[in-house]
């Protein structure tokens, strides 16, 4: 086999400039490949990160509805003994009450859940309606009293901070921080005091300690935040009043399972990241299908070109393939000789387009990207991930096989009385 | 001493069968003794050369039995007669056929490196050995393509010696050799002959190249005359 590779490379380099071309042609698509699905990737994480790292994997709450049972089919079942499908209930005396938004021993709950080896972490929330009062108008925005540190930590809080520090909203019970939009309307800087009316009347005055931006203008505008204490005191409530429970996993796979269990358990209700965003998922796969579709056509394309060269090289060496062939190679030995020729131009094209492919990441990535809806971002994303280098390589030495294949296939199959006669 | 014959044919016929079907050989046999040097001639078509290249394994298309020390090929699988080729077949043809991205060197060694009994190193020993009985020596690490014709011939001869084989076959070697050069090929292959006991098998229709040889085998038409 030694010497059947040196007498590829031997002709390899007899033929060097279609070589090269037909390495450069592998090298470019790999070169393609890995910045294309790098840069894909990058956005698709930057995207995803977006509402992922800021949502919980699973997130209980109690969903405001209507009582499933009211007063009257109740009355009918204790008489009748079954429920009643003769007529339809119009009396629906059962409203649901405020009070249903409280998560029932939240605390417990909670103290449960950390105990538990799947869960990461568990952060309070408690989110609330509420009015700004600006002139004569009132904006309705939503407040969430939030567990500063554990936000910051989990949940990329901070990184969503354009103007202030998070440490402020911790420190401070009359801090509030604004959405962008919402401070916009407001015309609200740091340090400014605003008004704020809750659901029941209860008004209070919060002063502004920051500004968020998340990048998605609708919650901008009326998102703010403010420690979970600070929000309790603004509605009278007890410090056991919680809304939500936010829980992040070790594993995230194991939410949409993880969640029903929890609903079930403590019979609220409970939202995994999968159901609740089910969207990007969605674009996350296309936006990969499209990605690989495309490098996958590239390298397809390098291979035509491969098998082209390799077709012409085997008839203008048809004569040495003769004489190969009369001094004892066997037909086996010739294709394995054409095999390891597109094999090596393969390999060293792929080498280069590795090369290439990561300088191309880095040009990529060092590209300003500033936009208004992304704080964050200051660069084009990439994502640097080996496995994309991997795919890239074995596609590259797989299509590189198979177009060596066909012609070298071609080349063992030359009749050698043929060519030393047709003379 | 092996007294098996190097090379015996038995009935051998072959027809071509494109477009219509033209019988080429017909009933052919022949015998070549160890270290005999044989001729084979006759005119244009009679099928000489069809006979070499069937004597040579590599055409496989014919009926008949061909032994090369005493194994028989017909019906043997490619990969074996490849094997017989490079062990025991010598080759020498009329254009010199030596791979141009090799130097001269690296020409005669290859047979010897694809048999694989040998270091590559005492392969190249070889080599040279073979180029300095034909005075090559000095032309080793010329590329092929840089020889003349003459030169180009003795160092496909030089070739065909590497593996020590036990039939040099020739198709028309000297055809494309001026007169000098003719008489240098037909001395080394006396040599060969006389002096390392090869047989040797050339198709030749230099009637004063095959008179000089040990025995002259003449065709026509497809049959052995004389």
């Amino acid at each position: 086999m030694r010497l059947l590779i040196s007498i590829a490379l031997t002709i390899l380099r007899a033929k060097l400039k279609q070589s090269i071309v037909a390495a450069v042609g592998v090298m470019f698509s790999i070169t393609m490949f890995v910045t294309l699905l790098g840069f894909m990737n990058g956005l698709n994480d930057l995207l995803d990160g977006l509402i992922l790292n800021r949502t919980p994997h699973i997130r209980l709450y109690n969903e405001l509805k209507a009582s499933p049972e009211q007063p009257i089919a109740r009355e009918w079942q204790q008489q009748h003994g079954a429920a009643d499908t003769s007529a339809h209930h119009f009396i629906r005396s059962v409203k649901p009450k405020s009070e249903l938004q409280k998560l029932r021993n939240a605390l417990g709950i909670m103290r449960t859940l950390e105990k538990d080896p799947r869960v990461l972490d568990v952060t309070p929330r408690l989110v609330a309606q509420v009015f700004f009062n600006v002139g004569t108008t009132d904006l309705n925005a939503q407040i969430s009293g939030i567990e500063v540190e554990q936000e910051v930590r989990y949940y990329m809080f901070a990184d969503y901070l354009v103007q202030g520090e998070a440490r402020d909203l911790a420190t401070d019970n009359n801090a509030v921080v604004l959405g962008k939009g919402l401070a916009d309307m407001m015309e609200a800087k740091i340090g400014d005091v605003v008004q704020v009316t809750t659901a029941t009347g209860d008004r209070a005055l919060l002063r502004v300690s920051g500004i968020f931006q998340s990048g998605i203008a609708d919650y901008d505008k009326v998102q703010c935040y403010a420690s979970i204490r600070t929000v309790q005191e603004l509605l009278s409530r007890p410090g056991s009043y919680l809304t939500d429970i936010n829980v992040k996993l070790k594993d995230i796979t194991m939410a949409p399972a993880m969640a029903r269990e929890l609903a079930k358990r403590f019979d609220v209700d409970a939202l995994d990241i999968e159901t609740a965003n089910a969207q990007f998922e969605t674009g996350t796969k296309v936006r990969n299908i499209i990605s690989y579709a495309v490098g996958v056509v590239l390298l397809v394309v390098s291979g035509f070109g491969i098998y082209n060269i390799l077709n012409m090289l085997i008839y203008e060496k048809l004569d040495s393939i003769a004489i190969l062939k009369a001094t004892g190679f066997s037909g086996g030995d010739v294709r394995r000789i054409f095999l390891a020729l597109s094999m090596v131009i393969g390999a060293v094209g792929a080498a280069g387009g590795l090369l290439f492919g990561f300088v191309m990441q880095h040009i990529i990535d060092n590209i300003p990207f500033v936009t208004q809806a992304l704080p964050t971002v200051r660069t084009f994303p990439i994502d640097y991930d080996p496995k994309y280098y991997l795919i890239a390589v074995t596609f590259a030495l797989l299509t590189t096989w198979i177009a060596g294949w066909f012609p070298a296939r071609k080349a063992a199959e030359v009749d050698p009385v043929e060519i030393i006669r047709g003379k | 001493m092996n007294n098996t014959n190097a090379l015996e044919v038995v009935k051998v016929n072959k027809s071509f069968h494109d477009p219509v079907t033209v019988p080429v050989l017909k009933d052919v046999s022949l015998e070549v003794r160890r270290g005999e040097f044989v001729s084979v001639t006759g005119k244009s078509g009679c099928g000489k050369s069809t006979l070499l290249y069937i004597l040579s394994t590599m055409d496989t298309d014919y009926t008949g039995e061909v032994l090369i020390d005493g194994e028989a090929t017909a019906g043997a699988d490619k990969g074996r007669l490849a094997e017989i080729r490079n062990e025991k077949i010598g080759f020498v043809f009329q254009f010199h056929y030596l791979l141009a991205e090799f130097s001269v060197l690296r020409n005669v060694m290859l047979p010897g490196l694809k048999l694989g009994r040998k270091s590559a190193a005492e392969v190249e020993a070889d080599a040279m050995d073979r180029l300095r009985q034909l005075d090559m020596a000095d032309q080793a690490l010329k590329m092929a393509n840089q020889l003349s014709g003459g030169q180009k011939q003795r160092v496909a001869i030089a070739r065909a010696l590497i593996n020590d084989p036990l039939i040099i076959m020739g198709d028309e070697p000297t055809g494309n050799l001026d007169k000098k050069n003719s008489e240098i090929v037909f001395d080394i292959f006396d040599r060969i002959a006389t002096e390392h006991k090869r047989s040797l098998l050339i198709v030749t229709h230099d009637v004063d190249f095959a008179s000089r040889t040990h025995r002259n085998i003449e065709m026509e038409d497809g049959r052995v005359v004389r």
